[in-house]
């Protein structure tokens, strides 16, 4: 193919006598139009250009001229890590959901703590309220109004499905006391004077009928000598607020099993 | 000389145009142009020894080239591509070592 196969190259001895290899090279590359030379430029051209070919190829090597084995390996690398990926990715996305899971009944747990919060605030009257009901106002122009009419007033009105109620400015709480006072009556403390203005929220009806009753209230008052006017209203305040203080003494019972029996 | 122009010519032609190889071609072009190489390495000692032809170097780049990328394409369909290809490229360079030391012989005496 090559150098061993030109022709009589091996029996025959070069022509000139000893020359040196060096001149003889300089002598091939001196540049001369020969066909030879042409041929040789040519295909040293072609030899160069595939090389940077390749080169490049191989410096920009894809996949596409790996060998099979070498293919699949790799597609069985890929897989495998595609696979672990993907084990993570689920584990991942467990976590995810339990984390908004747990995000969401703790919503729904503050949420219902909040609600829980209102109906205490309004049964413990630390809150405000507000809706249908109606406004009794008991005139007393003799002095007769005694603590004891107040609390069969506010008595029957709790009978009768009051949520909220306040006398004069003083809420009216589980812990709220009546007592006797001159002038006035003596709510929770505070002195309430005549017209004492009872705000109630709850259904007006049954309110205003349970006031009505015979023998209730408005008779009884008006034995004594003292006015009950009701107005019913779709929409009462009962602004007056009762301010808790801790318990100092009741401590909640611990709820173990001995206790039941 | 022009010999190392066409050389030269053809790098910066190969930089310049940066071609894409095709597809079909690509397990052969390594192959091709180390066999490529050894032509040119076979005709540089014929050079040396005096006995250069142009009519020979030309069939025999063209032949080692094309007989090269022939092997491994028969060794593609007979599943043994890679290992003949790493045999023709053993034997290639074994041809480029001897010719290379014929070369250095003469050269260097040595």
């Amino acid at each position: 193919m090559s150098a061993d196969e030109q022709p009589g190259g091996r029996p025959r001895v070069p022509a000139a006598p000893r020359r040196s290899p060096w001149r003889r090279l300089v002598r091939a590359g001196r540049p001369r139009a020969t066909r030879g030379q042409l041929l040789a430029g040519l295909l040293c051209a072609a030899l160069g250009f595939g090389v940077v070919v390749q080169v490049r190829s191989t410096d920009s090597s894809g996949l596409e001229d790996l060998r099979e084995s070498d293919l699949v390996r790799i597609l069985d690398d890929t897989t495998e890590r595609g696979d672990r990926l993907a084990d993570e990715l689920r584990g991942l996305e467990a976590t995810r959901e339990q984390l908004t899971e747990g995000s969401d009944s703790a919503q729904a747990a503050e949420r219902a703590a909040a609600e829980r919060a209102t109906e205490y605030g309004l049964l413990a009257g630390t809150l405000p309220a507000s809706g249908p009901g109606i406004v009794a106002t008991v005139s007393d122009p003799g002095g007769a109004v005694r603590s004891t009419h107040l609390i069969q007033l506010v008595q029957e009105l709790r009978d009768a499905g009051a949520e909220a109620l306040q006398v004069g400015a003083t809420r009216v709480v589980a812990s709220t006391a009546f007592a006797d006072a001159p002038g006035g009556v003596l709510v929770d403390g505070a002195t309430e004077r005549a017209p004492y203005a009872v705000t109630v929220v709850g259904d007006p009806d049954t309110l205003s009928t349970a006031l009505d009753i015979p023998g209730g209230v408005r008779e009884t008052l008006r034995q004594a000598g003292a006015q009950l006017a009701v107005q019913t209203s779709p929409a009462v305040q009962v602004s007056a607020l009762h301010v808790l203080s801790a318990p100092q003494y009741a401590r909640p019972a611990s709820p173990e099993p001995s206790a039941d029996q | 000389m022009v010999a190392a122009l066409g050389l030269l010519v053809g790098i910066v032609a190969g930089v310049l145009l940066h071609p894409e190889v095709p597809v079909f071609l690509q397990p052969y072009l390594p192959i091709a142009v180390v066999a490529a190489l050894d032509a040119v390495f076979g005709g540089l000692r014929a050079v040396l020894d005096g006995i250069f032809d142009d009519r020979v170097f030309v069939v025999s780049f063209a032949s080692n080239a094309v007989v090269a990328a022939l092997i491994v394409y028969l060794g593609d369909q007979l599943g043994v591509g890679s290992q003949l290809s790493t045999g023709v490229v053993v034997v290639l360079g074994v041809r480029i070592f001897s010719n290379a030391a014929a070369i250095r012989r003469h050269l260097l005496n040595a």
